[in-house]
């Protein structure tokens, strides 16, 4: 047990610290970020600018943190609620971790000459653009705000996607864009119908945009033009979800893109995509006449699941491998959510937390081996546990949280949404435990290849910090084997909110 | 008089939707930014006069910002690059015009077909703009699916989202700021986009996205 008494105390401190300053915590989480676009783009030295990124990503996430002492709060521009507040605190705090990775990777990279110092220029900058449009889209109470932070953090990717400029990295920023752009486009079209509804009933203006007065007031909009708009929107922000039908633009982004924005566009941008489909859904929710979100979402999120899980085996490029893993866990993350119900709703949330903190860390690992290996394909990478001993039990405990297995937090969130789809559709729970096990196979197949043989490849020195990717790990297993009384009150009460 | 300003706005959106068609079938480079900037303006008629019908004067300025971004900055920018790059007189081979229409056809009738019988609390007016800003949303689609060369397909991205103004200004009191933003993301876009095209050329030494293709994903790895 934590002693309440210092905590109590630190949280008094930290409540003091604020108030001595002229912003609360939630202006800083937007305005650190935005200063540090500004003076990142500035600063051409890349040591310099990494110090600067981490510095700035550790004071968003303090900030973002600091939103527990004060956690409720509502305009017509901006929330917080106990839906967002928990996705603000993992969200920042894995773009602090990333950063820090960020850091050694770049370095790196500049080293071997995979990138020059003129084509990492605005990179540093992008980043702090990236995690402040997600702050900004997971904080907004409006819908057209919601959708301008999806929108500009998928803009900043797109970019640094292509900051290799080989040919394949070129291909895959141009089809991320391209898929990226109709989508935000026809969830745009979403969101203007979704306002065109609630204006008949709430009037027109900013509040007829505000999420919460939507919400309280959508059992008396019209529930044929709101499931439209929900159609819309489902295909729009499912792209940047990457649900089965509209993944293309996903394996390429994330293989090609440097490591450290293949784990932030994994562990991040995908769950605020995801946290913007499901604020619509509360909407539909509340209006008995829609369409049955839920059973669309159990759908594609089935079909996600599968589609990945057969995808796994043909992989030859390990961050293709993990990008495949990625469109799987968001399947199951939707599929939780459309089952919905406390128990299917709280997994969903756990999940969508142990996903992020998970493969992130699986992607700081793959970042390492791929330097020190020279190399993405599994079938260069041999020898792993020989050659680099710590990176092969970071990798394997990665993948055996990522896979399901006892005793990681992932494992915890699958048992209690399988228990709970048993329960109410054996069918369904069927299909689910199909899917992952497709997954799981092809997942430690691929471990036990990069793991085990002959080691091969250059057996070059880490000078990277593991601090990041142990870390995430830690947290993932301290889940799986003790959630904190709090949390579960918390999850209990987004689930609850969730419908 | 509202009967005026009911016509007067389907004059406006209709002329938009037409020249999405006109889009369609443009094989000539100078000829599709010709098109697109017309169609801009007519974006931009168009606005001006939701701002007039629904006494909304801040939609004036998106309107200004339509005409003289996407009417005439972009454009020139784009001829700018066009001729840079020696494409400008080149004819694009686009899939045969006839089917290509005939899908047009088709992805306005649905767009008629799905927003016009849904929402009857909604005022006719903006359902029927809605139904054109979808049509002319999926036509611009349809231009970016169609076309192989990279400078076409941001401008079928572009009428897609002059198709997304027009939905957004047909909606009655719609926040300010979502106009501005989608302006200000129609410019980052444009300068992505503008970005991209040199560095197809660059690595490929055309502008022509089906060079791209020998590259996807795994299939170096068989070579």
């Amino acid at each position: 047990m934590i002693p309440s008494i210092p905590l109590a105390s630190a949280a008094a401190a930290i409540a003091e610290f604020w108030a001595g300053l002229p912003v609360t915590p939630l202006q800083a989480v937007l305005i650190i970020p935005a200063m540090a676009v500004v003076l990142l783009a500035l600063i051409p030295a890349y040591r310099l600018g990494a110090l600067l990124n981490v510095l700035a990503s550790g004071l968003t996430f303090f900030a973002g943190a600091s939103l527990l002492l004060d956690p409720r709060y509502r305009t017509d521009i901006l929330i917080v609620d106990d839906f967002n507040i928990y996705l603000v605190i993992l969200t920042t705090f894995v773009a602090f971790t990333t950063s820090i990775f960020s850091a050694s990777y770049i370095g790196h990279e500049l080293e071997t000459g995979r990138l020059t110092p003129r084509f990492l220029r605005y990179y540093h900058a992008l980043y702090q653009a990236m995690t402040g449009a997600m702050n900004v889209a997971l904080v907004a109470n409006n819908v057209g705000l919601l959708w301008v932070g999806v929108e500009v953090a998928t803009l900043t990717t797109v970019m640094m996607v292509g900051i290799y400029r080989t040919p394949e990295a070129v291909e895959a920023a141009w089809k991320y864009f391209i898929l990226g752009s109709v989508g935000i486009a026809l969830a745009f079209f979403g969101t203007i119908l979704v306002y065109l509804v609630a204006q008949e009933v709430v009037g027109e203006g900013l509040q007829a945009m505000a999420w919460d007065t939507m919400r309280a007031s959508a059992s008396r909009f019209d529930p044929k033009l709101l499931s439209l708009a929900f159609v819309f929107l489902l295909v729009g922000y499912g792209t940047k979800v990457g649900l089965a039908p509209f993944h293309a633009w996903l394996p390429d982004a994330h293989a090609e893109g440097p490591t450290p924005i293949s784990a932030v566009l994994s562990g991040l941008l995908l769950n605020v995509a995801l946290y913007a489909l499901l604020r619509f859904k509360m909407i539909l929710a509340a209006n008995a006449a829609t369409i049955n979100v839920g059973l669309i979402l159990i759908a594609l999120g089935l079909i996600s699941l599968i589609f990945a899980g057969f995808m796994l085996y043909r992989r030859r490029d390990i961050k293709r491998l993990f990008a495949y893993s990625s469109i799987e866990h968001m399947g199951v993350i939707t599929f939780a959510f459309g089952m919905g119900g406390p128990l299917a709703n709280f997994a969903g949330l756990l999940h969508m937390t142990m996903h992020s903190l998970t493969k992130s860390a699986i992607f700081f690992a793959v970042g390492h081996i791929a330097q020190v290996k020279g190399t993405q394909r599994i079938a260069d990478i041999k020898g792993l546990s020989a050659s680099h001993p710590v990176l092969a039990v970071g990798l394997a405990l990665g993948v055996i949280a990522i896979a399901g297995l006892p005793p990681f937090g992932v494992f915890t969130s699958e048992f209690m949404l399988l228990s709970s789809t048993f329960a109410r559709q054996p069918w369904l729970a069927v299909a689910l435990v199909f899917g992952l096990v497709v997954a799981f196979g092809a997942l430690i197949l691929r471990l036990s290849d990069v793991m085990f043989g002959e080691a091969s490849g250059p057996p070059g020195k880490i000078k990277a910090t593991y601090a990041p990717l142990f870390l995430h790990l830690a947290l993932v297993l301290a889940a799986g084997l003790w959630l904190p009384e709090p949390v579960v009150r918390w999850f209990r009460a987004v689930a609850t909110q969730l419908g | 008089m509202h009967n005026i300003g009911f016509d007067v706005a389907h004059l406006l959106a209709g002329s938009m939707l037409c020249l999405s068609f006109v889009l369609l079938y443009q094989d000539r480079m100078t000829a599709v930014l010709n098109v697109f900037a017309l169609q801009a303006i007519a974006l931009s008629l168009s606005v001006a006069w939701q701002a007039y019908i629904q006494e909304a004067p801040h939609l004036l300025i998106t309107a200004v910002i339509a005409v003289v971004m996407k009417g005439f900055v972009i454009p020139a920018a784009l001829h700018r690059i066009v001729r840079r790059l020696g494409i400008h007189r080149e004819i694009e081979k686009v899939i045969a015009a006839g089917p290509v229409m005939l899908i047009g056809l088709g992805l306005v009738a649905l767009s008629i077909l799905l927003v016009l019988p849904v929402g009857q609390s909604v005022s006719l007016l903006a359902r029927e703009d809605l139904a054109f800003a979808l049509a002319v949303i999926l036509l611009g689609l349809l231009m970016m699916i169609t076309r192989y060369n990279a400078v076409t397909q941001i401008v079928g991205f572009m009428s897609l989202e002059n198709g997304l103004v027009l939905a957004a200004t047909g909606a009655k009191g719609m926040p300010l700021v979502v106009e501005i933003s989608v302006a200000f993301s129609v410019l980052i876009a444009f300068i992505v986009f503008g970005i991209f095209v040199f560095r197809i050329r660059e690595r490929f030494d055309t502008v022509d996205v089906g060079a791209l293709d020998q590259f996807r994903g795994e299939r170096r790895d068989q070579t």
